[in-house]
């Protein structure tokens, strides 16, 4: 029964990338930015969380609280800086938020000081889940799987079925244009670079009870979540959650089988050495394949 | 014809010499410091120089450089702990191994432009940066130590602090020379003139990503280079030199000395560094104050500091 563990596992983390994916996606699609500092969001967003939750003594309300911060901070953040930024190269987003990186961790380091957090759970989070006979599952985990897949229903939903998302739609097809016809664009920006900091915020937040709090938590998993927008296509939300559950699962599976699967033909040493690096090598060689075979990706967006 | 003596040109001939003169004042003064520490400086604007080439000249924006930092370190380095000493061999390996992962990851990354190719080619450092982590047999994660610096017979003493700086000197004002001869060849204005319109170069006859492949080759080459000379300098290498940040702080240092300038990528080391070492000396904290100067760079200084010179001196 561990096979069905580890799959849950897996479409788990698939689906923490994929709020972590989907903002960076929607922001790379309509504002053609490159946002590195993403992954700080994403800490901020676990901070905040660990921050509030141990004020309110609730972790719903600490929760909700940190999901409003960093909304906040995404929007001020977009407000100050980044707006500047659109139209430009993207070598200067990289450098610019690259700072942005810099900065934040810094800043965590100052106010909450070098050594990680802890996020408690509340106790009825904390009991396994009989999903199937005799198949138990923590409570906290599946909790993520039911909020994340409402998320990404929500998403949907909003983008493609509401004004405001078509608005998001034509904004991506076409910048020029519905500035033209009269839409207040900016706000449009900065509402959905908003929307993609508040994503960031949800999937560090829901992260930080099963890992620690700590500085440059948001590095690694930024890169996994820039290798899934390319697998996916650049600004396809589609391509983002295909990729997102496919990368989840690989790196979940890989990490929990490849040790055993390598020791039939191994030796144990030389198994239990290459084992992790070929598992954490798996994703990126995905990604080299999908770009040598298909150089836009899997779900590539309309083209402008 | 522009003028020689505008000041640009003397600015980077000030660097230039006082850089050749910098054993001289820490000889005179007693401060053994700074001489590591421009050792170290040299060293890396040898691989933002080696960057330049394929970001400013060549318009490739790797996101990945710092992974030939750590094949270089680790061929000099794995070399030493199988107890082959001499640097005729280490470094020509260092040469070598970093050429042809180029070689390897350039011809599958160029098939991709713009923000896939930097994701790309993070992408692959980080595959590497993984493998080193894997090397139990040379530390894994914990690094490498090297207990010797690569021996040249008795012709050069890299344990001598003053001949090692200057060994790391004139292999920077060598690539930089060679890269000078390179942007200024048939072949290398083919590659930028591949930068600003590969179809009409395509229209014309040039096959664009073979120019393009061996600019990448020719880059990763020089830079590793570095990786060989910075494993002597830290008689240490460990993944860490591979990871993301570092390639980053190797873009930082191109844009903020001025891309596509030959002496650019030098100067924005030296600013880089020194700036760090100045700010790390004040606070604890110094990221806080270089983050959003970043950011003010970006906003404001478009071309780097090479760019500001040159507006100064049209006045």
């Amino acid at each position: 029964m561990l096979v069905v563990e580890q799959l849950l596992n897996g479409l788990q983390f698939g689906l923490l990338l994929f709020l972590l994916a989907a903002g960076l996606t929607l922001v790379f699609g309509i504002m053609d930015f490159v946002n590195l500092a993403h992954g700080s969001l994403y800490m901020m967003g676990a901070y905040f969380a660990a921050t509030f939750v141990a004020w309110t003594g609730n972790f719903i309300l600490g929760a909700v609280m940190a999901l409003g911060a960093t909304l906040l901070l995404g929007i001020v953040l977009e407000y100050v800086a980044l707006r500047h930024l659109y139209g430009r190269d993207h070598l200067d987003h990289v450098l610019a938020t690259f700072g942005l990186i810099l900065f934040f961790n810094d800043a965590v380091r100052l106010i909450w000081g070098p050594a990680g957090l802890a996020l408690p759970l509340p106790a009825w989070l904390t009991v396994p889940v009989q999903i199937l006979p005799g198949v138990y599952y923590p409570a906290y985990r599946l909790s993520i799987i039911v909020v994340a897949l409402l998320v990404a229903a929500l998403l949907y939903v909003v983008v493609m079925r509401t004004r405001i998302g078509m608005l998001i739609r034509a904004g991506a097809s076409n910048r020029e244009m519905i500035g033209a016809l009269g839409i207040n664009i900016k706000l449009l920006f900065t509402l959905v670079f908003g929307l993609g900091a508040a994503l960031a915020g949800l999937a560090g937040l829901m992260q930080a009870p099963i890992l620690t709090v700590q500085i440059g938590m948001g590095e690694n998993i930024l890169i996994l979540a820039f290798v899934i927008i390319v697998i996916g296509g650049i600004g396809s939300i589609r391509g983002a959650f295909m990729a997102a559950i496919f990368v989840g699962m690989i790196d979940t599976l890989g990490r929990a089988f490849l040790p055993d699967l390598l020791r039939k033909v191994l030796s144990s040493t030389a198994a239990s050495t290459a084992a992790p690096a070929i598992s954490s090598m798996l994703v990126y060689l995905l990604m080299a394949v999908v770009l040598v075979v298909r150089p836009e990706g899997l779900f590539p967006a309309a083209k402008r | 014809m522009k003028p020689v003596f505008n000041l640009r040109n003397v600015v980077v001939a000030l660097v230039v010499a006082g850089l050749i003169l910098l054993p001289v004042y820490s000889a005179l003064t007693g401060k053994v410091f700074i001489l590591t520490m421009f050792t170290r400086i040299i060293i890396l604007a040898l691989a933002a120089a080696s960057l330049n080439l394929i970001m400013g000249y060549g318009g490739m924006m790797s996101f990945g450089h710092a992974a030939y930092l750590g094949i270089g370190g680790y061929a000099v380095g794995i070399l030493a702990f199988e107890g082959i000493g001499s640097g005729f061999i280490q470094w020509p390996v260092a040469l070598l191994a970093s050429a042809l992962f180029a070689l390897v990851i350039g011809a599958l990354s160029l098939r991709t432009r713009g923000v896939y190719f930097i994701m790309i080619t993070l992408a692959f450092a980080q595959m590497a940066y993984y493998v080193a982590s894997a090397l139990s047999r040379y530390g894994a994660d914990d690094g490498l130590t090297i207990y010797k610096r690569s021996s040249f017979g008795g012709l050069i003493d890299l344990s001598d602090r003053t001949q090692f700086y200057y060994v790391c000197l004139a292999c920077l004002l060598g690539g930089v020379y060679l890269i000078w001869r390179i942007v200024n060849s048939r072949f290398g204005l083919v590659v930028q003139g591949v930068r600003s319109n590969e179809q009409r170069m395509q229209a014309v006859g040039f096959h664009a990503n073979r120019y393009r492949l061996v600019c990448f080759v020719i880059s990763g080459t020089i830079c590793g280079l570095a990786g060989a000379l910075l494993a002597n300098n830290t008689d240490f290498v460990s993944p860490a030199v591979m990871y993301w940040t570092r390639s980053g702080d190797l873009m930082v240092m191109v844009i903020l000395g001025g891309m596509g300038t030959l002496f650019g990528p030098v100067i924005g080391a030296i600013v880089f560094l020194v700036l760090e070492e100045l700010l790390s000396q004040v606070t604890e904290y110094w990221a806080l104050i270089m983050g959003p100067l970043l950011l003010l760079i970006v906003l404001f200084a478009r071309g780097g500091i090479m760019g500001l010179l040159g507006r100064f001196s049209r006045g």
